[in-house]
């Protein structure tokens, strides 16, 4: 296997645990006490998400680690423009959906 | 036979194809295609999400229920990080801890969630109840479903740790396993704040 | 469901199919019986996990699948020949054309498709076989297990009768209650995720298992074609995945995704199914480019024009294509700019399209060009593919689509690029790797029999479509002149049409002949380099040895074979002294097989909504899944006394088969 020696150490999975805790519970907060208006809200809490889910791939998945050509980082990035296009496009597609219902 | 294979591949063939690292690239490119699985429950979630047929409407969602979830998902990634930890420090048995609590969690988790679509269903928000609720059940069901599916999963590797032990084999059926995991974590932060936050907002 | 309606009853055709399933099916078990082939069925095919092997089965069930398809078309051509037929029952012709187009796509163009992958990107990649050859296996088996479930809906149950993309409503229980969309539904879904896993197992493949001297940059264009079309593959087989998923809970849960009551939405799945449609057709179009590459160069024997330029536009193409999908309902109503959006990106693609085939001339510019069999199908794609590129220019205009959607113009554009472009791209990658896989090569005579019946019969059946088309004449129709006094004319166009339909059924009886005649008299390959090739493929035996390449071959560039071959005629050339080492090779396995029989019961139970029976049959898979988990014994290695023995042997055979010609 080329990718065990450089994966992280104990402190790099605590630092993750906590940041991953606190962007947990900011949108919570954010949310449940009303404190920004519908759009800001919006945007901040999808924000939080992305931010969240760039933790687990650098502190807990590992994505930096391995040899060679990054292919597992392609593919993944390949995967995210797909996954915009599916949601984004099918919401952008279907948007005539709301006046006629 | 496996030893004497691994014996083997170091020996002398230079030349080839690192095999548990082609495995570990194959199931990074399957964790994609899985997210594009989810992308699409997503997209039908966000198209539908208004749909309600007068029925159950996402400011329903239980609170407290879904604050728990996520953070038992969150903590039970945490474990199966500690677990790889471990596996690289060549602690037999502290892997194998900390597979079964993180196995544990998962079970908490698909329990709570359990717990909260029968009360669901009790109140009458079924899954034939609207569109909206048709979404909801199957982008967040099949998450669970997988979830479901890794704790068996890790079971069985639990066994096989326990009979073979640290091996180049199992190292990369643990890394895989760890992966999956955080990969779960990872979508459900997406379910927790598109579904839920967004919906009690 | 009562019993009396498990089987299909009333038409002679169908109660005739069923007598010849019963005798085949018994003329099968025996004569494995009498001949004790059994062992050797379950040991050298359903077991083997050899890309080789598995190349030949999707070959065979591919061609099995064009006839079945084939029969469906001819079946419909006969109902439109004439007005006012009732050849068919009207119920029948709507299974009819919904099983051909569903046939066509996923059971026949995908394996075909799968089969070239199979047959060659190991070898050009001077690798001993796929990254994951167990997975491969399973690939192969849940498409077969796929395509059965779907065929039996024939007999059994009833067939689907929604279209070959079955939209909702018409999909949903309330219009299409029964077992038919469901054997639908779960005959693809099986496919769908066997193709899947053969996407990502070639990605990995071509991008770690290629022979260590081998750059990407030095990939043969098949190899290129093969990677561009399994990145699509990944982009887009999840989605069709979840579609048939969502209308499986809402036929067997009682959902509401696509329904007309409860919020639900038909339109949201018209946007999913494309969203995976639009990109499949590239998917199976960019290998038959990457066919038409190696052809070119081999038979115009040159370096292929424009390398980088054909690389980058199958990439471009595998991308694009992820975003024209909604040019296939621009008359939804999702707005104006929507489907300019759409209808420019459709066009975009066109431009890539352009380089590749200006390629291939500039290839043929100045080349020693050899007419060969492959050589001619790249001939008739040419001109084919070019007309049909054009009339989807002239549908990807939204504004114009309004006029020609839905109508036989658009059934006239889009066969004659799947036919132009996928199956002579097919036909000419079988009649130029033949010989490598099978070891002799196919008559000429009866193939070009074979050839030109296709290509007259191809004409005379399209052409007429598309005036038809701008008659009026809508897609799915029936029969035409009902009642007396609205004569449209279509009547002529229609007759000529079935004419040309019955000549491309009569060229591919040609071909079956002659790959039966070929079995016995067909020229031997002797030399394993039976075109003068340029690639790796060529420079082993043919067929090759279970690991492929005794040694790794080393490549120093484009062509690598060509280039050797031309180290070799120089005076003083001394081949390198070979120095062979064990290899390491998987152990054959029954999993993938028993795997793919669990799905059958489970998509079979489900089929006809008897749950018990589909959760059975899903334990049996994840148990299979537990049971290959637990094994570890799975690779060998091929000692270097059989290598040689094996090296040996196909030598001497190569020289005696030399002196004797």
């Amino acid at each position: 296997m080329s990718n065990h020696h450089d994966t992280g150490s104990i402190k790099a999975y605590i630092i993750g645990f906590i940041l991953s805790i606190v962007l947990t519970i900011i949108p919570l907060v954010l949310v449940l006490e009303h404190l920004l208006s519908k759009s800001a809200l919006v945007v901040s809490i999808l924000v939080a998400a992305v931010l969240q889910f760039v933790i687990q791939l650098f502190f807990f998945m590992h994505i930096r680690d391995g040899e060679g050509p990054r292919y597992n980082v392609m593919a993944l990035i390949l995967g995210l423009v797909f996954v915009v296009t599916i949601v984004a496009g099918a919401m952008w597609i279907m948007s005539f959906n709301s006046q006629v219902q | 036979m496996q030893q004497s294979v691994s014996a083997h591949v170091s020996d002398h063939d230079h030349g080839h194809v690192d095999q548990e690292g082609l495995k570990v690239l194959g199931f990074w490119i399957f964790l994609v295609t899985d997210c594009l699985l989810f992308a699409t429950f997503f997209a039908t979630y966000a198209v539908l999400h208004n749909h309600t047929n007068g029925g159950f409407t996402a400011k329903e969602f239980d609170i407290p229920g879904f604050i728990i979830e996520t953070f038992i998902l969150l903590i039970s990634s945490f474990t199966s990080g500690l677990a790889v930890l471990a596996m690289n420090k060549g602690n037999k048995k502290g892997l194998i801890r900390w597979l079964i609590v993180t196995a544990a969690l998962g079970a908490t988790f698909v329990g709570f969630e359990i717990n909260e679509f029968t009360h669901m269903v009790a109140e009458g928000a079924t899954i034939s109840k609207s569109a909206f609720l048709t979404s909801f059940f199957s982008l967040v069901g099949t998450h669970g479903l997988h979830v479901t599916f890794g704790i068996f999963w890790m079971i069985g590797l639990i066994f096989q740790l326990s009979r073979k032990g640290i091996t180049p084999v199992t190292k990369r059926k643990i890394s895989i396993i760890s992966l999956y995991w955080h990969f779960l974590d990872a979508v459900w932060i997406f379910i927790f704040t598109v579904v839920y936050l967004m919906g009690v907002m | 469901m009562g019993k009396s309606h498990f089987f299909v009853t009333g038409d002679p055709m169908i109660y005739g199919a069923d007598v010849s399933i019963v005798l085949a099916m018994i003329a099968i078990v025996f004569s494995l019986t009498y001949f004790k082939k059994w062992g050797y069925l379950w040991r050298e095919w359903i077991t083997t996990v050899d890309h080789k092997k598995i190349g030949i089965m999707y070959l065979l069930s591919s061609l099995i699948m064009l006839f079945r398809g084939g029969v469906d078309a001819i079946l419909m051509r006969l109902q439109l020949a004439i007005p006012n037929n009732h050849f068919l029952p009207s119920e029948h012709y709507n299974e009819i054309f919904t099983t051909h187009g569903t046939i066509m796509i996923l059971f026949m163009a995908m394996p075909f498709m799968f089969a070239l992958f199979n047959m060659v990107v190991p070898l050009q990649l001077g690798a001993r076989d796929v990254a994951f050859p167990m997975l491969n296996a399973l690939s192969f088996w849940l498409f077969f297990i796929g395509a059965m479930l779907f065929n039996i809906s024939f007999v059994i149950g009833g067939s689907a009768d929604a279209g070959w993309l079955s939209y909702p409503p018409l999909s949903e229980n309330a219009f299409s209650p029964g077992p038919g969309q469901n054997f639908w539904i779960w005959g693809i879904q099986l496919s769908g995720i066997g193709s899947l896993a053969t996407g990502i197992n070639f990605i990995v493949t071509i991008l770690k298992m290629r022979t260590p001297s081998m750059r990407l940059r030095d990939m043969p264009l098949f190899s290129w074609s093969v990677l561009s079309s399994s990145i699509a593959i990944l982009g887009v087989f999840p989605i069709l995945t979840v579609t048939l998923a969502m209308l499986t809970i809402d036929r067997l849960l009682g959902g509401h995704f696509f329904t007309m009551d409860a919020g639900g939405n038909p339109m949201m799945y018209v946007n999913l199914i494309w969203m995976w449609g639009h990109p499949e057709v590239y998917i199976v179009v960019l290998p038959a480019f990457g066919v038409y590459s190696e052809v070119v160069a081999t038979f115009s024997r040159k370096r292929i024009f424009g390398y980088g330029s054909m690389v980058f536009s199958m990439i471009a193409i595998s991308v694009v294509s992820y975003y024209t999908w909604a040019h296939h309902f621009f008359t939804m109503g999702a707005g104006a700019d929507v489907n300019i959006v759409f209808a420019i990106c459709t066009m975009i693609i066109a431009i890539p399209t352009g380089v590749k085939i200006f390629n291939w001339l500039f290839t043929m510019f100045r080349g020693r060009i050899r007419v060969t069999q492959p050589m001619l199908w790249f001939y008739a794609f040419v001109p084919t593919f070019l007309v049909g590129g054009a009339t989807g220019v002239m549908l990807a205009a939204a504004p114009a689509d309004y006029q020609y959607h839905n109508s036989y113009f658009l059934i006239a554009h889009f066969h004659q690029v799947l036919i132009g472009g996928v199956v002579f791209g097919y036909l000419a990658g079988m009649y130029y790797w033949f010989p490598k896989i099978f070891g002799f090569k196919l008559n000429d005579r009866l193939g070009k029999w074979g050839f030109w019946l296709w290509q007259i019969g191809f004409y005379v059946c399209f052409m007429p479509q598309y005036a038809l088309g701008f008659m009026g004449m809508t897609r799915r129709i029936y029969t035409y002149n009902q009642s007396a006094g609205w004569d449209m004319g279509w009547a002529p166009l229609n007759m000529i049409s079935t004419v040309g339909a019955f000549l491309m059924g009569l060229g591919f009886v040609f071909q079956a002949w002659q790959i039966i005649y070929s079995l016995k008299h067909g020229e031997r390959d002797v030399t394993g380099d039976a075109w003068d090739g340029r690639t790796l493929e060529w420079s082993i035996p043919s067929p090759p040895p279970i690991y492929n390449f005794a040694v790794l071959p080393t490549v120093k560039g484009l062509d690598a074979w060509w280039y050797q071959k031309e180290e070799m005629k120089k005076e003083g050339y001394k081949p390198e002294p070979v120095k062979y080492e064990p290899i390491h090779m998987p152990k054959n396995t029954g999993i993938p097989f028993i795997m793919s029989i669990f799905w059958f019961i489970a998509g079979f139970g489900f089929t006809f909504e008897w749950m018990w029976m589909g959760i059975i049959g899903l334990i049996g898979v994840v148990a299979t899944l537990f049971a290959r988990s637990f094994q570890y014994d799975t690779d060998y290695y091929i000692s270097v006394e059989e290598i040689e023995r094996t090296e040996k042997a196909l030598r001497n055979y190569t020289s005696v088969q030399r002196s004797a010609n």
